[in-house]
């Protein structure tokens, strides 16, 4: 069946079963391969997307239950966090492997915007859901809190 | 289905310049797509375009330790390149060109990929500046030795300049050196600085494409239907549901399933849902991993092979002032990449082509090769980043690789075939670092020496029954015992002994392989004598200490920085531990925190690493980070389990991994040096566990013989 999804800002039409998961049709149908697949039960989140700019698992929404709510993939991120976090993330080089850092950094850019001066059991609380076997956590907690130091810097 | 003509198509737009295109920036997406013209300087490893970029190949594939970044590093270092000219790319499968010289054959491994090709790197980039110094020298009139080069500028006091993208053309003409002039390192500008930065860019855009993004023209998606327990086979099935499925294009049987094409991974996972197998289980597993364990102590009663044997073993016993024993029990572990296995594979009359995440390059090529009854040179590898591996994708006998060609083959067509695992699928098929059991006796004169030391070890061989086999001299698998038999500390009766036991579980090498579980077992236990010889563990160690000084060098580091000797004020709990791998030192101190319901927490963990010249700061940091991070889940909380010869803890789920509320922080100092460069990816792996649970130890002193230590003191 064809079903329209609002996705990094345009009107897609796909043509997928409704209990399709969102990952599969972002990345087998809209051919946006940066969303990864890791887990498939929304343990892992290195499909995380965000939905009206709330972090979810794109492995366990089924494209059926979206209607016109608007989605945002690592492609379509594009505010101060996200430039700030990218900014972050590649002068303290983050990534290793890099696989799950698309997911990592939506849940961090969702972190950021809803809180500004993170402390370290905020970050340890917003980013639980993403698993990183190459475990550049520590990284990671120091780039969040050098992306809130870039954000404040420009407001200041 | 992809028809021939199509097919021709498709390889000429996505020619030599392929895997380039795929893995680099846009600058050098320019050079593959030909728009300007590269030249070949010196050797397989050194490409200069004309508008001035170095096209680095790299023999190692990169999955995140950093091959990109270090290998490129070691040769723009030699040739005086700017390093933001330099672009990393993935080099082809040619076992002649680009062989691990410490394997004989192209692969990645026991973080041999600095170690191995140091040399040859330095001097694959001095002759290529020597070729562009000549071709400069020719052209200008002027004699080589008057001409200098830096950050990539050809130039001479006349005041003649030219880029390495202007004089490629004249370089790649020059004669190759038979010899060159390696600097000397007191003039390293990139090796071992702070600033330079990595090159296997991508990953924080999305942008970066692993095995699981490839995408070709009439490309179809395989999804498996694997055995439910280690050794079951198809007996018959029905695929009339899977083939209704929309979008399935084919359902095939191979060697370890049943495979279901589709358009795409759902439509394929659909229709594997919709399968009927009917399973052949009279060969298959049904003992449990605590069953196996059991059998595993009984076998421990029988003495085993000798893999060492030094001094008088009984007369040390009889000589010890007093004698102290352990235990310990090591689960399977997955590695569980974040990606899990896959591989595209494309049959086609002139060969095979396989796009994935390959790390033992030639074996797999040749595997290839031998499937389908061709020549290795028919079959092309494009070698890509992969999400992870840690050991599981240098499969001993390229199995999900060989899963996905049998696919294609069976599919009887050219289309290219992604075969995808899930999660499930990954778990379930094994490959876990195998489950072990070791038993450990040490004797102790009255001053406090070792004078006697057993350690007998239970468990599966990792080479056994596979084309490695031959590598098991004397009945001694080395991937066993490693890490036991070569101790930091004199002991001058020694001997080490292994139980090789089967099971139809099939393991595989895991970050840092042997010493995995063979350093938690010796240290934990070296605590354990400090303790009976109401010793500090770090003096302990210093006064049982051998000859080689490196050991030494890490431990007064790491015991400077943690503050070893310093008075306890925090309320933290400290714990050592010393271990050499793959020619690297390293020393760990843990500190841990308990709260009030007596759940402990690792804090910090300071780390002291030499790993001879360091070639990138940053990225040995990274890997001790990392390493550390990927050792504490097995120590803290990570273990698979088997029940009626299936895993229990198939995904994220029910398997517990580290997550970032666990991650300590991690402070890591590196031993300045002037040896040669050994690896970083697996070393800074074994250290944590045993650095753990001597602290726990030395809160409670009791023994913890059962990994994972769990959240309980």
């Amino acid at each position: 069946m064809k079903i329209s999804l609002n996705i990094n800002g345009a009107m897609q039409q796909v043509d997928a079963d409704s209990d399709t998961p969102l990952l599969w049709v972002i990345r087998d149908n809209i051919e946006l391969t940066g969303t990864k697949y890791g887990c498939g039960v929304a343990q892992c989140g290195a499909c995380t997307v965000h939905l009206n700019g709330q972090p979810i698992r794109s492995c366990s929404m089924p494209i059926g239950a979206i209607g016109d709510q608007k989605i945002t993939t690592i492609e379509g991120l594009q505010s101060k966090q996200s430039e700030a976090i990218q900014a972050a993330w590649d002068e303290l080089a983050v990534a290793q492997c890099g696989y799950c850092q698309s997911g990592q950094i939506m849940s961090a850019a969702a972190l950021l915007k809803a809180n500004v001066n993170p402390n370290d059991d905020d970050i340890n609380g917003a980013m639980s859901g993403n698993i990183c076997r190459c475990a550049t956590y520590k990284r990671i907690r120091d780039g969040v809190k050098l992306a809130a130091q870039k954000i404040n810097a420009v407001e200041v | 289905m992809v028809s021939r003509r199509r097919f021709l198509k498709t390889s000429a737009t996505f020619g030599a310049g392929f895997t380039l295109s795929m893995t680099l920036p846009a600058a050098a997406s320019k050079l593959a797509s030909g728009a300007a013209e590269a030249k070949t300087v010196a050797n397989a490893f050194v490409r200069i375009s004309s508008d001035n970029l170095v096209s680095i190949m790299i023999k190692h594939i990169e999955f995140g330790q950093g091959t990109f970044t270090g290998l490129a590093t070691i040769v723009a270092e030699e040739m005086d390149a700017d390093w933001d000219q330099i672009v990393a790319e993935a080099a082809p499968a040619n076992k002649e060109l680009y062989s691990n010289l410490l394997f004989g054959a192209q692969g990645t491994g026991g973080s041999t990929a600095i170690a191995n090709s140091y040399t040859q790197m330095r001097e694959a980039g001095a002759s290529a500046r020597a070729m562009l110094v000549a071709a400069a020298a020719q052209q200008w009139g002027v004699p080589v030795a008057e001409i200098t080069v830096s950050k990539g500028l050809i130039s001479h006091a006349s005041g003649r300049y030219a880029s390495f993208g202007e004089m490629a053309g004249a370089a790649a003409e020059q004669e190759v050196p038979k010899t060159v002039v390696l600097k000397d390192p007191a003039n390293f500008t990139l090796i071992g600085a702070e600033t330079v930065s990595r090159k296997d860019l991508g990953k924080t855009d999305g942008t970066a494409i692993y095995t699981q993004d490839i995408k070709l023209p009439g490309m179809l998606t395989a999804v498996v239907a694997h055995a439910p327990r280690f050794g079951a086979k198809v007996k018959s099935y029905n695929d009339i549901n899977a083939r209704a499925v929309k979008g399935v294009v084919n359902v095939v049987q191979i060697d370890s399933g049943v495979a279901v094409l589709a358009d795409t991974f759902w439509n394929a996972k659909k229709g594997r849902d919709a399968l009927q197998i009917d399973w052949d289980t009279s060969v298959a597993m049904s003992e449990s991993s605590e069953e196996q364990m059991q059998r595993f102590r009984q076998t421990a009663q029988q003495p085993g092979l000798p893999a060492v044997a030094e001094g008088d073993i009984a007369k040390g016993f009889e000589n010890a002032a007093q004698i102290i024993e352990a235990e310990y029990e090591f689960p399977y572990v997955a590695h569980a990449t974040m990606e899990p296995m896959n591989c595209v594979a494309q049959i086609t009359d002139a060969g095979a082509e396989a796009w994935y995440g390959c790390q033992s390059t030639t074996s797999d090529q040749y595997a290839i090769a031998s499937t389908l009854k061709v020549a290795p040179e028919k079959v092309k590898i494009n070698t890509l980043f992969a999400g992870g591996s840690f050991g599981r994708r240098a499969s001993k006998n390229s199995d999900y690789v060989l899963e996905a060609v049998q696919i294609a083959k069976a599919n009887k067509s050219d289309a290219p075939v992604k075969l995808v695992w899930t999660r499930e699928d990954d778990t379930n098929s094994g490959y876990f670092r195998p489950m072990y059991f070791h038993k450990m006796k040490a004797g102790l004169d009255s001053g406090g020496k070792i004078i006697a030391w057993h350690h007998q070890i239970v468990g599966q061989s990792i080479m056994a029954n596979s084309a490695l086999s031959m590598f098991i001299k004397n009945g001694i698998d080395g991937t066993s015992v490693e890490g036991a038999t070569e101790l930091p500390y004199h002991i001058a009766n020694f001997a080490v002994n292994l139980n090789t036991v089967e099971s139809q579980v099939p393991v595989l090498w895991w970050r840092s392989v042997g010493s995995t579980h063979t350093a938690h077992a010796v240290e934990n236990f070296m605590d354990q004598l400090a303790a009976a010889a109401d010793t500090d563990p770090l003096a302990f160690r210093l006064a049982n200490l051998g000859d080689d000084t490196r050991y030494r060098g890490v431990l007064d580091l790491v015991a400077e920085k943690a503050g070893w000797n310093a008075k306890n004020t925090s309320g933290r709990l400290k714990g050592l531990a010393l271990h050499k791998s793959f020619g690297s030192y390293v020393a760990q101190v843990a500190d841990l925190s308990v709260d009030k319901n007596g759940n402990y927490k690792v804090d910090r963990v300071v780390c002291a690493v030499d790993c001879g010249v360091a070639i990138n700061p940053d990225v040995i940091r990274a890997q001790m980070e990392g390493g550390i991070g990927y050792g504490l889940s097995p120590a803290l909380m990570t273990e698979i389990t088997i029940e009626n010869g299936a895993v229990v803890e198939s995904n994220f789920d029910k398997q517990q991994v580290l997550r970032i509320a666990d991650m300590p922080e991690i402070e890591v100092h590196i031993v300045p040096s002037a040896e040669a460069p050994t690896g970083v990816g697996e070393p800074g792996t074994p250290v944590i566990g045993p650095a753990v649970a001597n602290a726990l130890f030395a809160m409670t002193g009791k023994p913890r013989p059962t990994l994972p230590l769990g959240v309980k003191v």
